[in-house]
């Protein structure tokens, strides 16, 4: 019960960063390996305004989600819209993508190294024991748990009520399609990436409340939501949310049953299940 | 073989010959960075072998080099030195079979992503056995010198060359060839895609893990943080794409420059590394598509379009 309640939790946190992944690559088709980068600056911005101005990370979030939403509203209009326009093909953007995005994640490292070193940071936030069925859990865990959740259920109702959702949906199917119905697919995109980077960094100034970060750690979040969005099926919301679930718990598993330096072994090992037996991911149709 | 060809093979067996002089200089500074010219030399070389006709970025270097590293480190007190590098080798080989199967059906992504967190997994694993059994790293003991270790890259870079120019001629080279250019024709001729990519990927992980073993001697101690670095694949990765993996010669051409540079800005500017590696995927991408390979065939094909027009 306490490992699924912890999974759960930690879960919940994966699926806001994974579900800021899945935007930028089902609906602008980049895989962007700098998400876990974005992660960090929100997190970032969350440790220095509660340590300087005492600023509670929950107000935090008004102020990263829009500078989070411009700055990769600039990154794809300036860096990966020529990538776009100058590939011949689906196969030539993800090798330009991986490596752009990789460089910029990177680049992004070196910064946040050379501006603030590469200490560790973390504060302390609502770190008061509470007590669910029995055992202890931290508040701000719980606190991030709801904040996620409440965030991942506000944007599935939009993708599916809304008409902005219904167009970012449309381009995630067929981008091709959704031009023939009216829908300008390039400045969609860019809305689309934009609106990812935002929610990442969103994930990440809820997690720096419980987590404790340094510059280079981005790298590890990438990588888990990668694998949570390639198990869940790119694009699809509910398949996000699940695995990210899944993925969360199976860590919590055997970071208390064998032994906690092994939680990137477990994620792989789910992870190659997957590839194995389902890469359309969990409610991914066979391709034909 | 042609005339053309015999001549390329008197080049690269002079300019090897020449390379092999390097020790005799006896500057332990030149030495020291000509083994790392060598290292990188092979690794990014091999790397291109898989990468350049197959368009799939492998990130997977540093694990298959930190486990040919652990090879050595665990077998050096029960086998001859001799012996561990194909041992080596073989189980490179055989993890980048593994890999290869489970990923390489699909798409370009997946792979990626697999082989970015390998070298992690694989530290992981490392070090989870090493607390179990309780102890923290291995020595490797040999009266071998650095001298040796270079003489040993160099042989080895021939041999990937060979290797190289032996499968650029041959029907897997071809096959390999068509499928970077387009899978689903190359599906449709009757090639046996997935194998193809899975053979050529086996060579670079074994050649990766046999450096690896190599190496280990100049290391002596051998832990997880210092065999398994993840920065090493992407060292391999820009140096090979710097150079350009058209040709056989392209990454060689990446390495030195790279190399030097890397040496500079980690002795002086040590922080910056990573800034480093980030700038220089960025200028590959815009300024240097195609690599200094490309840059030399586009400047070619100008001179030679200016000659027809006089």
């Amino acid at each position: 019960m306490d490992i699924l309640i912890t999974g759960l939790i930690l879960g919940g946190t994966y699926a806001l960063i994974a579900l800021g992944l899945n935007l930028q690559y089902g609906v602008s088709r980049i895989m962007n390996l700098a998400n876990g980068e974005m992660l960090v600056i929100g997190a970032f911005v969350a440790f220095t305004l509660f340590t300087v101005g005492q600023v509670s990370p929950l107000l935090t979030i008004f102020l990263v989600a829009p500078l989070a939403y411009v700055l990769n509203w600039l990154i794809y209009r300036i860096m990966l819209r020529p990538l776009v326009n100058r590939a011949k093909n689906r196969g030539m953007l993800e090798v330009d993508a991986i490596l752009t995005t990789f460089g910029l994640s990177f680049v992004m490292v070196g910064i946040m190294i050379w501006a603030f070193g590469g200490d560790y940071f973390s504060y302390s936030y609502l770190a008061r024991p509470i007590v669910i069925f029995g055992d202890n859990f931290g508040l701000n865990r719980v606190v991030a748990f709801l904040c996620a959740a409440v965030l991942c259920a506000g944007l599935f109702l939009w993708l599916n009520v809304s008409r902005a959702g219904m167009a970012i949906r449309a381009v995630a199917v067929s981008p091709e399609n959704a031009r023939l119905v009216g829908i300008d697919v390039p400045k969609l995109s860019a809305r689309a990436f934009a609106l990812g980077g935002a929610v990442t960094a969103v994930g990440g100034a809820v997690i720096s409340t419980f987590l404790t970060l340094d510059a280079s750690t981005g790298v590890m979040f990438t990588m888990k939501a990668l694998i949570i969005v390639i198990m869940g099926g790119v694009g699809d919301v509910r398949g996000t949310i699940l695995a990210a679930l899944v993925l969360g718990i199976g860590e919590t598993f055997v970071a208390s049953v064998i032994d906690p330096g092994l939680t990137l072994v477990a994620a792989y090992a789910l992870f190659i299940l997957i590839l194995l037996f389902r890469p359309q991911g969990f409610f991914g149709r066979k391709p034909t | 073989m042609k005339r053309d060809e015999w001549k390329t093979l008197g080049w690269a067996t002079a300019l090897l010959a020449v390379a092999a002089l390097l020790p005799l200089t006896g500057d332990g500074y030149l030495i020291s960075l000509g083994v790392s010219i060598a290292m990188y030399t092979v690794l990014a070389t091999s790397w291109a072998l898989f990468s350049g006709p197959t368009h799939y970025i492998s990130l997977a270097t540093a694990a298959f080099f930190g486990i040919g590293t652990y090879v050595m480190g665990s077998g050096i007190e029960v086998l001859p030195y001799w012996v561990l590098l194909p041992i080596a080798g073989l189980i490179g080989g055989v993890l980048a079979a593994l890999v290869g199967l489970a990923t390489l059906r699909l798409s370009g992504v997946y792979f990626v992503i697999f082989t970015l967190g390998l070298a992690e997994m694989t530290r992981q694993g490392v070090t989870w056995y090493q607390n179990q059994t309780g102890h923290k790293g291995t020595y490797v003991l040999t009266d071998l010198t650095d001298n040796d270790i270079y003489w040993q890259l160099l042989g080895l870079a021939a041999l990937v060359y060979l290797v190289g120019w032996g499968i650029g001629r041959s029907r897997l080279g071809f096959a390999l060839r068509i499928i970077g250019d387009d899978e689903d024709v190359a599906r449709h001729v009757g090639i046996n895609t997935a194998l193809s990519k899975v053979a050529l990927f086996v060579v670079s992980g074994a050649v990766a893990a046999i450096v690896g073993a190599i190496i280990a001697p100049r290391y002596v101690y051998i832990e997880p943080s210092t065999a398994f670095t993840p920065m090493l694949s992407f060292q391999v990765v820009i140096m090979a794409l710097l150079g350009g993996t058209g040709r056989l010669w392209g990454p060689l051409v990446g390495v030195i420059p790279f190399t030097l540079l890397w040496e500079a800005i980690s002795s002086s500017f040590p922080n910056q590394t990573t800034l480093l590696l980030g700038l220089s995927f960025l200028a590959i991408v815009y300024l240097l598509p195609g690599g200094f390979v490309g840059l030399y065939d586009r400047l070619k094909g100008r001179a030679a379009k200016r000659s027809a027009m006089a």
